[in-house]
């Protein structure tokens, strides 16, 4: 019974899922099962493969960690572009803008009941940096590396310390940088005691929690359950619950049922059918926040069909924008043409193409393609990839392009994806820091197309060659005028939308349902914003 | 040499070449889902730093996984520290693999048991009466039901259970394994929460683990019980067949006694193996039935595995799996000549 290939598992799912949507649509009894004090949340975490805040890059660990670890600064949900201290109580930039001085919060604490000061933040971005995992990235960009920077992150005072960057870079860049949680707080009299091999704690913090936030780690137990408890050494305002505890159900039906029986208070992974039906119950509401995540689908130029100009313009005429918008991706999802997101600064709104099967004919005829031809698309088997490229392949067939779409599991079409071997990929690209660089660097930035390259963005993995526009994203992340900064990637973004093999699909909503007694819950717009801390139950 | 030593040597040249068949076997179990493991089209590397990490971090883990080296290689490496006891860690778990399937096979072993218990309780009995009564109304009934078990994909049939008997009628705890309240009030000590409960002497949480259990073990238990019954009803068809039954009712024995004492008796040495064989089906997890019961078991555990290429949680989890196997194997085997004199016998000839 165990080898069902997970594509079929997964489809034959959805569609039970539906069946029973629809064999059963009347009101379910709720028994209430949750206690009062606790907050229980219906998720599918088996991404999580650990704890440490240096290593920890994926989404729902991501979400952990933001409610677990203090950091410098965050930004405020509410208004992405506003940035507060968190352990900080101020910060300024030098003159040459190269030095950055915070000053933090006098007598704040670790969960354990170890001071916190500025030597655990040192320690904190030097660690991250020493262990390079992979968010190190978002700090070594900065000029960072393993031999300088311990004398680039200073510690000057009990209090106080500085960062030095490499180069005069955009204020809201390094600033927003500190917000990831790679640059999380960790306990270092606690992380060090538990030292083995020289490894920084490494191996211990993995399924362990050295952290001052709002919540502490009581347990994770991987594809099982995680549990958070209030924190109360915690500076700020105590979490209104004493306890979050995160359920792993990678059922979305399983979910439903959860929360329609009140067994659970928050259901995070419905689906659109499930969140229609649950749209007449009265103790359900949903709350919703556009994330930092674009669908689209990338043309490989190493094929050299589709390597010319008017073949990849003929593609972004030939998906059908608004019937997906309507259906597939209601409720989940917007249109969106561009690779910045909206709420990342200068991210654009512009959504020129539409279904044009004649201007997409005219411009394959140009091209030499009068009757089309025949491509192949890697598509990971779940929704609403699965519908949208099924879409894509009727569209597509109206021009005379034949598509052979080949399924396969995420990792699986990933793998392929990133040794450049696939013709058309379908994939999604969720911000790794709140700032449009972190886009701006894949999806614009190729600075060496050769197969050894050392860094492979999207633009690399679609052997997109593009010395300009990598020059242009070089010198956005260097402006410090915000307006200026701005006018730079609106003014790529254009480039990008006209010329990039990047068919740029929608940009992702994540949704919750919950119970109606729940309060104070807002997804944040990077997945280490959504605060639990802050929910309470009435 | 005397007679006892002789038959001394000759049981411990059985023992000797048992052993190395056992051996032999999880060699090659080993070396098939080791290279299988390796050719799939997934980078391993990618579980571990996924898809954002730079080059250099990717090259590293790949240098500290040993993908680099020949493949040959490799597998020996892990061989030998199978040997010396060290089945390595998990790579999304963090943990050691051992540890894992510690936790992770306790959740089916419950399940599997109540489900094989109620499969073959309920259908070993109604195989018999089926083929006892052939054609009539309970031989239509098990036909009925083995057509549906075969027909219906269990997760669709799960969900369905859930609706009714969880959401809608509220007669049992819904998925999970034990409600949230009692989730940090319980000690895990074996990890089979029914015997951790009842240990403690918290029959209120027994009797919630319970409730969680009965629904998806059900579930296992019907499938089974349609192969089981199947089977039951086929192999003592057999058996009414042979002259023996004849003779026994010409002796004038009762019909109860000629029906459970004699001809099951028989049937059961086939059973033994189908039942035996089901109950290691249940054991290495039923993938489908723990996603739709958020049940976390084996089954979810090796195939999130095997999706990301953690082999050494795959390699793990098979060589328990296979353990299973070869120890139920041993069992109905041990059965066999408990129950069938002829087999006893060719072993002591030989």
């Amino acid at each position: 019974m165990t080898h069902f290939p997970l594509s079929i598992l997964r489809r034959s799912l959805g569609t039970a899922a539906m069946a029973s949507v629809l064999a059963f649509a009347f009101a379910i009894p709720a028994s209430g099962a949750t206690p009062r004090d606790t907050l229980v949340v219906a998720f599918a975490f088996d991404d999580i493969i650990t704890m440490d805040p240096a290593e920890a890059f994926e989404i729902s660990a991501g979400e952990i960690m933001g409610n677990v670890y203090d950091r410098l600064v965050r930004f405020d949900v509410n208004d992405p572009s506003k940035l507060y201290g968190d352990v900080a109580k101020s910060w300024n930039v030098s003159a040459d803008g190269k030095t950055y001085a915070f000053e933090l919060k006098p007598g704040l604490k670790f969960a354990s009941g170890n001071p916190l000061t500025a030597e655990d933040v040192v320690f904190s971005l030097q660690r991250a940096v020493l262990l390079d995992k992979t968010p190190a990235f978002i700090l070594t960009q900065f000029g960072f590396t393993k031999e300088n920077v311990k004398d680039r992150i200073k510690q000057n005072g009990p209090l106080t310390l500085t960062i030095e960057t490499e180069k005069t870079f955009a204020p809201t860049f390094v600033l927003n940088c500190l917000t990831a949680n790679v640059a999380a707080i960790v306990d270092k009299k606690l992380v060090l005691s538990k030292e083995q091999n020289n490894d920084l704690g490494y191996g211990w913090l993995k399924t362990n929690y050295a952290g001052s936030g709002p919540l502490k780690l009581r347990e994770w137990r991987a594809n099982e359950i995680v549990a958070l408890e209030r924190n109360d050494n915690y500076y700020g305002e105590k979490s209104k619950l004493p306890r979050v505890i995160y359920r792993h159900v990678k059922e979305a039906a399983t979910q439903r049922l959860l929360l329609e029986k009140a067994d659970a208070d928050i259901a995070r992974n419905l689906t659109p059918q499930d969140l229609a039906a649950l749209a007449s119950n009265k103790d359900i509401k949903t709350t919703s926040t556009p994330k930092g995540t674009v669908y689209y689908f990338s043309l490989n130029q190493k094929n050299p069909i589709l390597a010319k100009a008017e073949v990849r313009e003929a593609m972004k005429w030939l998906v059908d924008y608004s019937a997906i918008g309507d259906t597939l991706i209601k409720n989940i999802g917007v249109v969106h043409q561009n690779f910045l997101p909206v709420g990342l600064l200068g991210a654009s709104t512009e959504n020129p193409y539409k279904l044009d099967v004649d201007k997409a004919k005219a411009l394959l005829a140009k091209a030499g393609y009068p009757n089309g031809f025949k491509v192949t698309v890697d598509m990971r088997t779940v929704q609403p990839v699965q519908g949208i490229t099924e879409a894509f392949q009727q569209t597509a067939k109206r021009a005379g392009i034949d598509v052979e779409i080949l399924p396969g599991d995420g990792k699986q079409t990933l793998t392929k994806y990133r040794a450049r071997t696939h013709d058309i990929y379908i994939g999604q690209w969720g911000a790794d820091y709140w700032d449009p660089h972190t886009n701006a660097d894949t999806f614009a930035r190729n600075p060496d197309n050769s197969d050894d390259a050392k860094s492979k963005p999207l633009a690399w993995r679609n052997a997109w060659a593009i010395p300009e526009l990598t020059k242009k994203a070089d010198a956005a992340v260097l402006e410090r005028d915000p307006a200026k900064r701005k006018a730079m990637y609106e003014e790529m973004q254009a480039e990008f939308r006209k010329n990039s093999p990047f068919v740029m699909l929608y940009q992702q909503t994540e949704v919750a349902a919950m119970r109606s007694d729940v309060d104070g819950l807002k997804l944040g717009p990077t997945s280490d914003t959504t605060y639990m801390f802050r929910v309470s139950k009435k | 040499m005397d007679r006892g030593s002789a038959r001394l040597l000759r049981s411990s040249d059985v023992v000797g070449r048992f052993l190395l068949v056992i051996l032999l076997t999880y060699l090659g179990l080993l070396a098939v889902t080791f290279f299988i493991g390796r050719v799939i089209p997934i980078d391993p590397v990618l579980a571990i730093v996924g898809d954002r990490a730079p080059e250099h971090v990717v090259a590293r883990v790949r240098e500290e996984l040993g993908l680099n080296k020949p493949l040959w290689e490799q597998f020996y490496i892990y061989v030998n520290k199978v040997v010396h006891g060290d089945f390595g860690t998990s790579v999304l778990t963090s943990n050691p693999v051992m540890q894992d399937i510690r936790r992770t096979f306790p959740a089916t072993f419950e399940l599997a048991t109540l489900g094989i218990v109620i499969g073959a309780g309920i259908g070993v009995p109604l195989g018999v009466w089926a083929a006892v009564r052939r054609g009539g109304f309970v031989d239509q009934v098990v036909r009925i039901m083995g057509l549906v078990g075969y027909s219906i994909p269990i997760f669709w049939l799960g969900l369905m259970a859930l609706v009714v008997f969880y959401a809608r009628l509220g007669w049992v705890s819904g998925p999970g394994r034990i409600d949230i309240v009692y989730e940090y009030t319980l000690t895990p000590v074996t990890g089979l929460l029914l015997l951790d409960s009842a240990r403690a002497g918290e029959w209120q949480a027994f009797g919630n683990v319970l409730s969680h259990l009965i629904l998806p073990a059900s579930l296992l238990g019907y499938f089974s019980l349609a192969y089981i019954s199947r089977m039951t009803r086929s192999f003592m068809l057999n058996e009414l067949a042979q002259e023996y039954i004849v003779a026994a009712r010409a002796k004038g024995l009762s019909e109860t006694r000629i029906i459970w004492r004699h001809a099951l008796r028989n049937a059961m040495v086939p059973l033994v193996t189908v039942i035996a064989l089901s109950y290691a089906g249940l054991l290495e997890g039923s993938v489908l039935t723990e996603t739709v019961f958020a049940w976390p078991g084996l089954g979810l555990y090796l195939t999130n595995s095997l999706q990301n290429a953690d082999m050494n949680a795959v390699l793990g989890a098979t060589i328990v799996v296979g353990s299973i196997f070869v120890g139920l194997n041993l069992l109905s085997d041990l059965l066999y000549t408990m129950l069938d004199p002829r087999t006893r016998a060719m072993v002591q000839r030989r």
